[in-house]
């Protein structure tokens, strides 16, 4: 589950991008990526739909809240996270 | 007083994608109107409409565009493209500061609320795409068409129903008239052709299910359209100093309000506002020879515009031509002023007069010379293009040859 989670964040970032898959590392912030907040709302709207759960973010304050969004692997641990909060 | 010309012009519309080929469709007596195409048509009671056709937003834009552009967007856009091309101006410094973007639409985002709301209380979803909000705003096109070609100036969205456009333009044309800009770009821009837009206006019970025949004595409503037209308009000294092909001379403008009812229209505030346009122009009633007519094929508008006509021109009613478009291209609501533009510049550069098409049997309340379902060769010096909205909202622009 754990890779399957992290490929399908990579793809909705990669798609955001407009990058390869393979161009998007582990380690990459948002502004490796060139991620702007238009593109951020996109993403995270792209997260909800996919795994359907409600991410906490407000783009008023990016940073704060608890899903932390520095990197590729933050925002995978973050939606990992948030997944097994889910109610079976 | 500065006099203004239109230096360039654009569009995407039921009868082309392009002013050339919507010259040509309407010098043919081209129908735009067909079966709709859209989710749900089945549920509807009226099934036609005058849609862009061969038309995909794939073709124009990338992906982070259509996220951001409503169809209406789409159109303003493409036709923006085109007539500032057409001017051959370029924006930047202080042409770019003072040039502005003021465009008519009614309802802005149509399909953007249709979708959401779909997406909300039909299939039960509890999370919309993030960027509803600046999709479906009406100033949504009036800004991307800024933000394409660096316009800094003043900016803004009319909307005055089905006179928006027209609202528009006249606007832009005071502000060049007044000295506060040299170029404005304007025009408007509709795409209401979706499942509740259609429903909406299903409710007033003004739609034709067949067909739009205007002054035909037997019509039986409206069709609606979608698409826009934008235009460059210029300071003629402006103008005239780069060189650039001039289309016409926008000469006068008037607006008028019938302040006595919501939906049925009064002869004496269109008459008002026709009379007001060709004195702003300083032109007489004999000058004009032809009228784009507002035309919507109800058997209110038709007959209390005729009236209005007849009312303003007296015995010289007889001499002009006044046809409506919309038989072609449909009521494109808040951009249909815009699309008329177009005929009225075809009459004046090309002396090709717009044909009424769908005509089948005369009226006696509609007794004009109605210009019935074939063009004609005219030599005309001036025209005028009518709109009266819901609402009871009037703007009639009066255009001159150059």
């Amino acid at each position: 589950m754990t890779q399957n989670t992290q490929e399908r964040i990579i793809k909705i970032l990669a798609d955001q991008a407009i990058l390869d898959i393979s161009d998007v590392a582990m380690q990459s912030t948002l502004d490796d990526l060139g991620i702007d907040s238009m593109a951020l709302v996109e993403c995270i709207f792209a997260i909800e739909e996919t795994f359907d759960l409600e991410v906490p973010f407000n783009a008023n304050e990016p940073g704060s809240g608890d899903f932390d969004i520095s990197t590729v692997a933050s925002i995978v641990s973050a939606v990992e996270r948030l997944l097994t909060r889910q109610p079976t | 007083m500065k006099r203004v010309v239109i230096t360039g012009a654009g569009t995407i519309n039921p009868l082309g994608h392009s002013v050339t080929q919507t010259w040509q469709a309407m010098a043919e007596g081209k129908c735009g109107i067909a079966d709709l195409d859209i989710r749900d048509v089945d549920r509807l009671t009226v099934r036609i409409g005058a849609q862009v056709k061969n038309y995909s937003a794939g073709d124009h834009f990338n992906r982070q565009k259509i996220a951001l552009y409503d169809r209406f967007s789409q159109f303003a856009v493409l036709a923006a493209k085109q007539a500032v091309a057409q001017s051959g101006l370029v924006f930047d410094g202080e042409l770019a500061e003072r040039t502005g973007v003021i465009l008519g639409t009614a309802g802005g985002g149509v399909n953007t609320w249709d979708e959401s709301y779909r997406a909300v209380y039909e299939a039960g979803k509890n999370r919309v795409h993030p960027f509803v909000v600046p999709r479906l705003m009406n100033n949504a096109a009036a800004s991307h068409v800024s933000m394409e070609h660096n316009l800094m100036g003043p900016s803004y969205t009319v909307a005055t129903a089905c006179a928006s456009s027209n609202h528009a333009m006249g606007q832009a044309f005071n502000m060049i008239r007044s000295g506060q800009s040299n170029v404005m770009v304007t025009g408007g821009s509709e795409s209401m052709l979706c499942f509740g837009g259609v429903k909406a206006w299903e409710g007033l019970r003004v739609m034709s299910p067949d067909g739009c025949r205007p002054f035909s004595a037997n019509r039986n409503g409206m069709v609606q359209g979608e698409g826009a037209a934008i235009f460059v308009f210029e300071d003629y000294e402006h103008a005239r100093a780069r060189g650039a092909e001039i289309l016409a001379e926008v000469a006068g403008f008037s607006m008028t309000s019938d302040a006595s009812d919501i939906v049925m229209p009064s002869a004496q505030g269109a008459a008002r506002a026709i009379g007001g346009a060709i004195k702003d122009a300083g032109l007489t009633p004999e000058d004009i020879g032809y009228i784009n007519a507002h035309g919507t094929g109800t058997a209110a508008n038709d007959k209390t515009e005729c009236a209005a006509v007849r009312n303003v021109f007296g015995s010289h009613a007889d001499k002009v031509m006044i046809s409506s478009t919309k038989s072609m291209h449909g009521h494109l609501i808040g951009g249909t002023g815009a699309v008329e533009l177009l005929a009225c510049i075809m009459a004046l550069r090309d002396g090709v007069i717009a044909p009424t098409i769908g005509y089948e049997q005369p009226d006696p309340d509609c007794a004009l010379d109605v210009v019935p379902n074939v063009a004609r060769q005219a030599k005309v010096k001036a025209v005028l293009s009518n709109a009266f909205a819901f609402g009871g909202l009037n703007a009639v622009l009066a255009l001159r040859r150059i």
